[in-house]
């Protein structure tokens, strides 16, 4: 378990824990009606479209869009103020795009959360997932995926 | 006639001073705003046998009645989410006079900002509990983050500037200005001092962001035939609206098509319907201001102008007593006057119908007044 100080979900609520159990082994689930095939999130007991109970987890690409980011500056908890300022990318998934999840966006999955320059961020950007290994939990953080861009000096 | 359209009037109001470090209690604030306001309305508490407040009030219905010496109460009730209440509970005291629950009601908001009850984003815990789980952990902790979020991506929509946003900012300062009760009364801000402000979550710097502020307000309200008959010139709810758009979730509404569309769009959509008055009749509005950019985004979701006309809507000093298009927080609003979760602008709607404004829209016939963008929300159109 990674030491931390950092907020963490609550990974045994019944609702949640399959997802944070899909990310322990680096998968990106998300929930799916089992009746009407609608996607969830965040998971929830009943589908909205068929009130179904019945659901899936089901793995997606893990590619996404940034639809928006922010810059939080102190006051801030201890934990966060320590890296402020950083950034909070909101991910727009490539299967859903209604659904967005809140992330970082981070040079690798180990790296620190303050690595990106937040300067450098922009909305449409391409970013793919990574996962972060934070106190007992795999959090989805998120590493560019644009075009590779051309070494300086190479050939 | 429609639903309880001028069934009801607001005939007393009462409020503290406002201040950071009061040294009452929660409880004990409330007690003192809702005594004003039985007392300015010519009632006795005795006379008092509705209460409508905000769930999260730390002084509960029974403690608030036992210490201002109520009656028997006959109708009580509770809305929660914080800033998105407030025209909530005066909705809820106007039914139940109207429906006849009960004869003189009270609604109220007492906030301290050293409560943690007040600030549902002060963490105790590590662990973070329901859909905050889904933000909180990634260091998006604060209202004033979540909603950075928003209007960023309303910015590159949109084309929305920091200029715009200083245009609020300048405007409910100038109004507090020339309020003797609001915080800010002493101390001007200039468009130079908002564009060098401190960040506190780009695109969002401090001038964007609301006061905290310690105070009380209350107000009374009675079915209209008894209105008549008080002390004070009745101010009438001529229609009240409340929202929870379809698949909404509290401040961090990102599960949708577009989160730009707040709950001010459904809860317009009813206000306007029950109305006499469409948006072009409005001259004066108390918009609910704890982030500068939920002007722009009430004034499109309450139909002032166009989705995205917005920011644009703000300039040339629009919203400015006495000569914009729409005078706004004409007290200095919660960026100016005080962040007592949107009830001072409860109050002010009522002096502006009163005619006892401290910026005075001359001969305005209705205001409008919002609460909280971004959670389940309430709004009034007050008359006079």
């Amino acid at each position: 378990m990674a030491e931390t100080s950092l907020l963490l979900p609550d990974p045994e609520d019944p609702d949640n824990a399959p997802f944070w159990a899909a990310t322990a082994r680096g998968e990106l689930r998300i929930q799916r009606c089992a009746g009407c095939g609608r996607r969830r999130m965040p998971p929830r007991p009943m589908c909205p479209s068929c009130r179904s109970l019945a659901h899936e987890w089901e793995e997606v690409s893990g590619r996404g869009t940034i639809w928006s980011f922010v810059v939080p500056h102190p006051p801030l908890l201890p934990a966060y103020a320590e890296v402020a300022p950083y950034n909070v990318v909101l991910v727009e998934l490539e299967e859903e795009p209604s659904i967005r999840l809140v992330g970082n966006l981070v040079e690798s999955a180990d790296a620190p959360l303050d690595g990106v320059d937040p300067h450098s961020i922009e909305i449409g950007e391409k970013v793919r997932v990574v996962f972060s290994e934070v106190g007992d939990v795999r959090l989805p953080r998120w590493v560019r995926d644009g075009p590779a861009l051309p070494v300086r000096g190479s050939p | 006639m429609v639903g309880i359209q001028d069934k009801a009037a607001i005939v007393g109001i009462g409020q503290t001073r406002f201040a950071k470090g009061l040294e009452d209690t929660e409880l004990s604030l409330a007690c003192q705003a809702i005594s004003m306001a039985i007392d300015e309305a010519g009632l006795s508490p005795a006379d008092i046998d509705g209460l409508a407040m905000f769930s999260m009030e730390e002084g509960r219905e029974v403690e608030v009645a036992r210490n201002v010496g109520l009656g028997d109460v006959t109708y009580f009730g509770e809305i929660g989410y914080g800033g998105g209440a407030g025209c909530g509970v005066l909705g809820h005291a106007a039914m139940a006079v109207a429906t006849g629950q009960c004869q003189a009601a009270v609604a109220w908001r007492a906030r301290k900002r050293a409560a943690k009850s007040s600030r549902p984003w002060s963490q105790v815990s590590q662990r973070i509990e329901g859909h905050w789980q889904w933000s909180r952990p990634f260091g998006l902790l604060r209202p004033v983050d979540e909603i950075a979020m928003l209007t960023r991506r309303y910015m590159h929509e949109f084309g929305a500037t920091r200029e715009h946003l200083a245009n609020v900012a300048v405007a409910f300062r100038k109004h507090a200005n020339r309020n003797p009760n609001a915080t800010m009364r002493d101390k001007p801000l200039t468009r130079e001092q908002y564009m060098e402000a401190r960040w506190i979550s780009e695109p969002l710097c401090l001038f964007d962001n609301c006061l905290e502020t310690d105070g009380a307000l209350a107000a009374v309200v009675v079915a209209a035939e008894r209105a008549k008959d008080l002390r004070q010139k009745p101010v009438y709810v001529h229609s009240f609206a409340q929202s929870i758009p379809t698949q909404h979730q509290v401040m961090t509404n990102y599960f949708c098509d577009d989160p730009l569309i707040g709950p001010s769009y459904a809860c317009s959509r009813l206000l306007w319907e029950r109305s006499d008055f469409k948006p072009a009749d409005v001259p004066v509005a108390q918009l609910y201001d704890a982030f500068s950019p939920l002007i722009p985004l009430s004034l499109e979701g309450y139909g002032f102008c166009e989705r995205g006309e917005g920011a644009a809507f703000t300039d040339g000093g629009a919203l400015e007593w006495p000569d914009g298009r729409l005078p706004t927080n004409t007290a200095g609003g919660g960026m100016s006057e005080a962040y007592v979760h949107g009830f001072n602008l409860v109050l002010e709607g009522v002096r502006q119908m009163r005619g006892t404004s401290t910026s005075q829209v001359e001969g305005a016939e209705c205001c409008l007044v919002t609460s909280g963008e971004g959670v389940p929300t309430s709004a009034v159109l007050l008359r006079r």
